[in-house]
C-alpha cells in the first residue's frame, strides 16, 4: 500500500511548461521609463562572474568617475568593453509586457487556435594624477586604459586614506565615503576605479560611454550597492539581469517577491501600459515600504511566450560573459524541452539608504519555472445580444468582467476606481453590485 | 499550581506544549502562504503531512510503538513545510517520509540523533532536485520579528530550553557584532538587518531549541549553542555560503552524543504547559 502511494506521488510533478497564450505582444515597460535607473548585467557559474555597468551617466565626461569594489587586482584581459545595445536586448526581452485577445463570437462553435510560435556609480570630478601615496596606505596595483576609460585598480589599508588619496587626486568624493569604503578594505578588498580618456573617447565618435564589463572569480555572489548610495537624493532604481545555468536568483538578504502577474486589466491601458506599470511598481514598492527586490522576469534563455524581443544570440549571450556555452553551435545550444542551458531573471529594486542597509547578496536556487510580469487586454465580441442566446450570457459576463478589470486595476495601480469606470464608460452600465441587493427586489 | 476558572482552562493548561508549538507554527504558515508569497502549493502541505505521518505510523506499528503519538511528526512537517521550496511535488512528502524513518533508524544513546526538520531541509539541499530554502521569505518585517519572539519565547520557556536559544542568538549575535561591525566597521542597522530577519529567529525558536536533539545537561548546552554559532558565522560569513544556521545545527549535531556522554543528565520528557509530564 505504501509502495503504491509513494509511486503515485513520484509520478506527479507541478507542470512547468507554460501553456501557449494566443495573446499578442503589444507593449512592454522597459527600464527607459525610469529616471536614474543603474543598469547592471551579471553572468555567473560557480564561482566565475561576470559584471557588466550601464552607465547611463549624463553629465560632462570629464566629470565622470566610477568605483567599483572589486575581490581581486583585475589584469587588463579581465576588463572589457561591452556594447549599449546588449543592454537594450536584455531590456526588452525581459520587460514586463501587454498582450491581448479578441473574445470569439459567442454565436459560433469554439475555434481551436493555433499555438502562437515563439522563438525558441557615484560620479566626481576628474582625477587630475593618479599616484601612489605610500604615507596613506593607498597602492596602485594596476593602470591599464581600456576603450575611453583610464583604469586604475587600488588596494588601500585604511578607508581614511583612500578617501584622501581620491580627493587628492581629484575625485569629488562625498562626505561619509570613508565610512562606506571601510568594510571593503577590511575584508581586502580592491577598488577599481575608472575615469574617462577624453581623448579616446573622441576617437570613438560616441555621445554616450560605453559598458564597462569585468570577469573575476569570488564566492561572493553579491552587488556592491552601498557605495552608489552615498550622494543619492531620493530613492534609486536599480535592474539587474543575472544569466546563470540552472536556476533563478533570488536574494539571500532580501525578501524576494514576484510582482503580480497574469493579470486582465481594461483594454484602455493599451494606450498608456508605461503609466500602468510604473504606478503598479510604485504601490507595490510602497507596500514593502521600499524593502524588497522584484522578479519581473525569470525564463529560459531559448525561448519566450509570447516574445517581447528575440532571444539573445549565442554571440550576444558570450558578449555578456556566458562562457559555459558550447562554442561550435552558432546558435544556443537546444536542451531537451526546447531550452538552452541558460537562465535570465530579472530584478528590479527601488532603494533608500535606510531600507538597504546592506549589499546586495544573491543565491540561484533550483527553481525552474518560468515566471513573467504578463498584463492582458481583452477585446469584447462587437455582436448584438439578440444574435442568439449564448450572446446573451456572453453580454451578461462581460459586463461582470470589466467591473473586475476595472477593480484590478484600482488595485494594481492605487488609482480611484470611479476615474477607472469614467475611462472604461462602464458608468452607464448597471451597477453589478447593486442589482444584486435582496432588498433592491421588493421596492 | 491549582486554578479555579474552571475545567477548560484546567484543560488547556494540561495539554502538551507541543501542541501549543503546533498551533503556532500552523498560524506562521497560513500567514506565510497568505501574505508572503511563499511559493507552496496546497498539494505540496497535503503530500508532506500525508507521507510524513504514514511514515510515522508504520514505524510506531513496526517497533510496537503504539502509545506514542503524532504530535512531533506533525510539528515536523509544518517545520518542512515552512522551510523547504520545491518546483516537484515529490520532494516534500519523499523528505518527509525520510526524515521520520531517521528518528527510528539512527539513535545512538538510544535517542534520535537529527533535529528531524533540520535534517530535512539538509537532505533536501543535498540530493533533490528542484528544491531550495528561502532565507529572505519573511522580509525584515519589524512586526513579523516580535511576534515570532513572542511566540517563540512562549514556547521555548516552556519547553524549559529557552537557554539555548538565549545562548545561540548571544554567541551568534557578538560575533557579528566583534567581527563585522567593530572590526569590519558595518553600520548597526546592518546588524539589525540580519536579526530582523524571520528566518534567524525561527530557527533560533524553534528548531535549535527541540529538547530531545539537543545535549541533555545545562553546560552542555551551551558548548553546544556556541559551536552551532561559530560553524554558522564561517558558513554564512568567511565562506559565502547560504544557509549557515542550518548546516551549522546539522555538522554540531554530531558532537551531541558526545557532549552527552561527558555531562550526563537525564532524557527530557515533553511536559504540560502545568509542568506535569504528558
Amino acid at each position: 500500500m505504501t509502495t503504491r502511494l509513494i509511486f503515485l506521488l513520484l509520478a506527479l510533478s507541478i507542470s512547468q511548461t507554460s501553456q501557449a497564450f494566443c495573446g499578442f505582444y503589444v507593449a512592454k515597460a522597459d527600464a527607459s521609463l525610469y529616471n536614474q535607473a543603474s543598469q547592471v548585467v551579471m553572468t555567473r557559474k560557480d564561482d566565475k562572474t561576470v559584471l557588466s555597468l550601464m552607465n547611463d551617466y549624463q553629465g560632462e565626461l570629464k566629470d565622470f568617475a566610477l568605483v567599483v569594489p572589486v575581490p581581486q587586482v583585475l589584469t587588463e584581459g579581465q576588463i572589457h568593453i561591452g556594447d549599449a545595445k546588449l543592454f537594450k536586448h536584455i531590456d526588452d526581452f525581459s520587460a514586463p509586457r501587454l498582450v491581448e485577445y479578441h473574445d470569439e463570437d459567442p454565436c459560433q462553435p469554439p475555434v481551436m487556435y493555433e499555438k502562437m510560435m515563439s522563438a525558441p556609480m557615484p560620479t566626481a570630478a576628474m582625477p587630475q594624477k593618479a599616484k601612489s601615496d605610500k604615507s596613506l596606505g593607498v597602492t596602485v596595483e594596476a593602470e591599464y586604459t581600456v576603450g575611453e576609460y583610464d583604469i586604475v585598480i587600488l588596494s588601500a589599508k585604511e578607508s581614511d586614506g583612500l578617501e584622501k588619496w581620491l580627493q587628492a587626486s581629484g575625485y569629488k568624493i562625498p562626505k561619509g565615503a570613508s565610512a562606506a569604503l571601510k568594510p571593503y578594505i577590511k575584508q581586502n578588498l580592491k577598488f577599481f576605479v575608472a575615469k574617462v580618456n577624453l581623448k579616446e573617447q573622441n576617437k570613438t565618435g560616441l555621445k554616450f560611454l560605453r559598458p564597462l564589463q569585468f570577469a573575476f572569480e569570488s564566492p561572493k555572489f553579491m552587488l556592491p550597492i552601498r557605495l552608489g548610495m552615498i550622494n543619492a537624493k531620493g530613492p534609486q532604481d536599480l535592474l539587474v539581469y543575472i544569466l546563470t545555468e540552472k536556476g533563478r536568483v533570488e536574494s539571500s538578504n532580501y525578501q524576494t517577491l514576484k510582482l503580480p502577474s497574469n493579470m486582465d486589466i481594461p483594454v484602455y491601458i493599451k494606450d498608456n501600459f508605461a503609466d500602468f506599470y510604473k504606478a503598479l511598481f510604485e504601490t507595490q514598492v510602497k507596500k514593502q515600504n521600499l524593502r524588497a527586490v522584484f522578479t519581473e522576469y525569470f525564463w529560459n534563455m531559448g525561448w519566450c511566450d509570447p516574445c517581447a524581443s528575440e532571444p539573445l544570440s549565442y554571440e550576444e549571450l558570450k558578449q555578456l560573459g556566458v562562457f559555459w556555452l558550447n562554442q561550435n553551435s552558432n546558435a544556443p545550444q537546444v536542451m531537451s524541452g526546447g531550452g538552452v542551458p541558460v537562465q535570465v531573471t530579472r530584478l528590479h529594486v527601488r532603494y533608500t539608504p535606510d531600507s538597504f542597509p546592506e549589499d546586495l547578496s544573491f543565491q540561484e536556487t533550483r527553481d525552474t519555472e518560468n515566471f513573467q510580469g504578463r498584463y492582458v487586454l481583452r477585446h469584447a465580441w462587437q455582436g448584438k445580444p439578440e444574435q442568439c442566446e449564448a450572446a446573451k450570457t456572453y453580454f451578461e459576463q462581460l459586463a461582470k468582467r470589466h467591473e473586475q478589470e476595472a477593480k484590478t486595476l484600482a488595485e494594481l495601480t492605487g488609482w480611484e476606481l470611479s476615474d477607472i469606470k469614467k475611462k472604461m464608460n462602464l458608468n452607464d452600465a448597471p451597477d453589478q453590485e447593486s442589482t444584486d441587493q435582496w432588498w433592491k427586489k421588493i421596492w | 499550581m491549582k486554578y479555579h476558572g474552571g475545567h477548560f482552562i484546567c484543560a488547556v493548561w494540561k495539554l502538551d506544549i507541543r501542541l501549543w508549538q503546533l498551533l503556532i507554527m500552523a498560524s506562521l504558515l497560513l500567514a506565510g502562504v497568505w501574505f508572503r508569497d511563499f511559493s507552496l502549493y496546497p498539494a505540496q502541505i497535503a503530500f508532506t503531512f500525508a507521507a510524513g505521518l504514514i511514515t510515522q505510523a508504520i514505524f510506531l506499528r513496526l517497533f510496537k510503538l503504539e502509545q506514542h503519538g503524532f504530535l512531533s511528526a506533525t510539528i515536523t512537517c509544518f517545520g518542512l513545510c515552512l522551510l523547504l521550496r520545491s518546483s516537484a511535488l515529490w520532494v516534500h512528502p519523499a523528505v518527509a517520509s525520510l526524515v521520520m524513518a531517521s528518528k527510528f533508524l539512527i539513535r545512538p544513546q538510544g535517542a534520535h540523533l537529527f533535529n528531524p526538520a533540520n535534517l530535512g531541509v539538509v537532505l533536501g539541499l543535498s540530493f533533490f532536485p528542484e528544491t531550495w530554502v528561502t532565507s529572505g521569505q519573511w522580509g525584515q518585517d519589524l512586526t513579523t520579528a516580535l511576534w515570532l519572539i513572542a511566540a517563540g519565547f512562549f514556547i521555548a520557556r516552556n519547553a524549559k530550553r529557552l537557554d539555548i536559544t538565549a545562548y545561540f542568538l548571544l554567541f551568534y549575535a557578538s560575533l557579528f557584532l566583534v567581527i563585522r561591525v567593530a572590526w569590519y566597521g558595518y553600520t548597526l542597522p546592518v546588524f539589525f538587518h540580519q536579526f530582523q530577519n524571520g528566518a534567524l529567529l525561527l530557527f533560533a525558536f524553534f528548531m535549535i531549541s527541540d529538547p530531545m536533539t539537543i545535549p541533555r545537561h545545562h553546560k552542555a548546552r551551551i558548548l553546544h549553542a556556541a559551536v552551532v554559532a561559530v560553524l554558522a558565522y564561517i558558513w554564512q560569513y568567511q565562506l559565502y555560503w547560504n544557509q549557515g544556521i542550518i548546516w551549522g545545527l546539522f555538522w554540531a549535531t554530531f558532537l551531541v552524543p558526545l557532549w552527552n556522554h561527558l555531562f550526563p543528565a537525564p532524557r527530557y520528557q515533553w511536559q504540560a504547559l502545568s509542568g506535569e509530564h504528558t
